[in-house]
């Protein structure tokens, strides 16, 4: 407990120091062993070649290992020198180490001095800071981040589902984020819609939207759509992404985002939510189902109520938009299992998750195997078009 | 018995329960069995000449009764009828 308690300026008297110069004279002659006492998200981001990383807690417990021989020359650093320090000082007080040294300044005087360091490719210092916590993953690691940096991704909707959806996928780094929104942001959305705020009342959804997803993450490129996607307008909108989040507010926009999703062959991570309830499914074109395998046709109006009608738990949306990102974060890093041709169901009352199996339409009219190509004028209808017209609109 | 799960959208048809339990020997019966307890559900599960609408999935436990026998799909005591309608709720 000696170790904890006394003052750094006690231990810095009894233990050596070298610094920067000469460490790295020791370390290139090569009689030294280089210990990092830092922790692994900090290893992660930067360190010395040819360090051995044994972060502070387990200096006692695991240095034995590293170095059997006690007269070993040893190197010990750390951010600034003051971990590594009491490492020093209970490897020689403790241990019995008679050759240790603490590198003063540490790593971070070490890179001020211009010196190399083994760092990830392909990410600045402050990215590689900022998404540490993924890099550590071996899911992940740099290779997945540099993927989610590189990526593209459309969010339908900067609403309920949109926006937690829209938070965790800038807080991840997806390199560009897409709004389509032509709505503005109203006193009752607050409610769920959280990337929102109550000083932007009145304001458009992807601005007010795009404001927090730069305050929050730099490194994201925020793409303002404002407008309603048509027929028109969808496959120029959807071209350039890399994966499609269906939170839409009504069943015109859903299956016309299907029709042109399928045509481009993109991914649609699609979910919704009334009630208490929520449901989510992944739509990858020719892979799996389609949003028109599951359900070929919208119901009535009065069957299909919209969350402003009918009401809707504001956690829903969290829950369910980022299930949804989630689903984005395995697609854009090629992990885990898809939700492909899998409907999940939230009830959140019962705090139940219902798995039902979704299956490809054998008479699809979009992705089944008779499918006709149709005029871009024809995406997102259906022969019975007025059925659906009727639908809720307005969310 | 069987148990069908209600989706929020037919609630206010079944008192607000989320679960009914009724008897049937196959999907079709529960279905009907369901609508004798709660009329009101009919007109939303069966079109007019008695088949399911189309805007209606049912599953029996996880897989869609389309794949199985639709509405002759047989039911045991310990399964689990899920009414599944589209919802396009997002904001």
């Amino acid at each position: 407990m000696r170790m904890a308690a006394e003052p750094l300026d006690v231990i810095r008297n009894r233990i050596e120091e070298v610094d920067v110069a000469e460490a790295r004279d020791e370390i290139a002659a090569g009689d030294a062993v280089l210990i990092d006492t830092r922790e692994p998200h900090e290893w992660e981001e930067a360190h010395l070649e040819g360090a051995t990383l044994v972060p502070p807690a387990e200096v006692t417990e695991r240095i034995g290992e590293v170095i059997p021989d006690r007269s070993q020359r040893v190197l010990l650093y750390c951010a600034t020198g003051n971990r590594s320090a009491r490492a020093a000082d209970a490897m020689q007080s403790e241990l019995g180490y008679e050759n240790v040294a603490n590198i003063a300044g540490g790593i971070e005087t070490w890179q001020e001095l211009g010196l190399p360091v083994v760092a990830p490719e392909g990410m600045t210092r402050e990215q590689r800071i900022r998404y540490s916590r993924h890099t550590l993953l071996p899911e992940v690691g740099v290779e997945g981040q540099l993927k989610l940096l590189n990526s593209k991704v459309l969010l339908v909707g900067a609403g309920g589902l949109g926006s937690p959806a829209a938070l965790y996928l800038a807080a991840a780094g997806v390199g560009t984020l897409g709004l389509v929104d032509d709505d503005e942001v109203d006193a009752s959305n607050l409610q769920r819609q959280v990337i929102h705020s109550t000083d932007r009342v009145g304001t458009p959804k992807t601005e007010s939207a795009r404001i927090t997803i730069e305050g929050l993450n730099p490194d994201v490129d925020v793409i303002e759509h404002r407008t309603r996607l048509d027929s028109s307008n969808v496959i120029e909108v959807l071209r350039d992404y890399d994966v499609i989040v269906d939170g839409a507010d009504n069943f015109p926009t859903r299956y016309l985002l299907n029709d042109a999703s399928v045509r481009l062959r993109k991914p649609v991570v699609s979910a919704s939510i009334l009630g208490f309830e929520g449901q989510i499914s992944t739509f990858a074109p020719f892979e799996g189902p389609c949003y028109r395998c599951l359900y070929p046709v919208p119901p009535p109006a009065e069957l299909a109520p919209s969350c402003g009608a009918a009401g809707v738990l504001g956690v829903m949306a969290g829950v369910m938009g980022l299930l949804q990102a989630n689903e984005v974060i395995k697609l854009v890093v090629g992990i885990g299992e898809p939700l492909i041709g899998r409907l999940l169901i939230y009830d959140s009352l019962g705090t139940r998750f219902t798995e039902l199996k979704v299956r490809r339409d054998p008479e699809c009219p979009i992705c089944g195997p008779d499918a006709e190509e149709i005029p871009e004028s024809e995406l997102g209808k259906f022969p019975d078009y007025e059925a659906f017209c009727a639908g809720t609109a307005v969310g | 018995m069987p148990t069908v799960k209600i989706p929020p959208v037919l609630r206010a048809e079944t008192g607000g329960e989320a679960e009914v339990d009724v008897s049937g020997e196959n999907v079709g019966d529960v279905l009907r069995a369901l609508v004798a307890t709660h009329p009101g559900t009919e007109h939303q599960l069966f079109a007019s000449d008695g088949a399911l609408n189309r805007y209606v999935n049912v599953y029996l436990n996880d897989e869609d009764v389309r794949v199985l026998d639709g509405l002759d799909t047989r039911v045991s005591g310990a399964d689990t009828v899920v009414i599944l309608p589209a919802m396009a709720g997002g904001a």
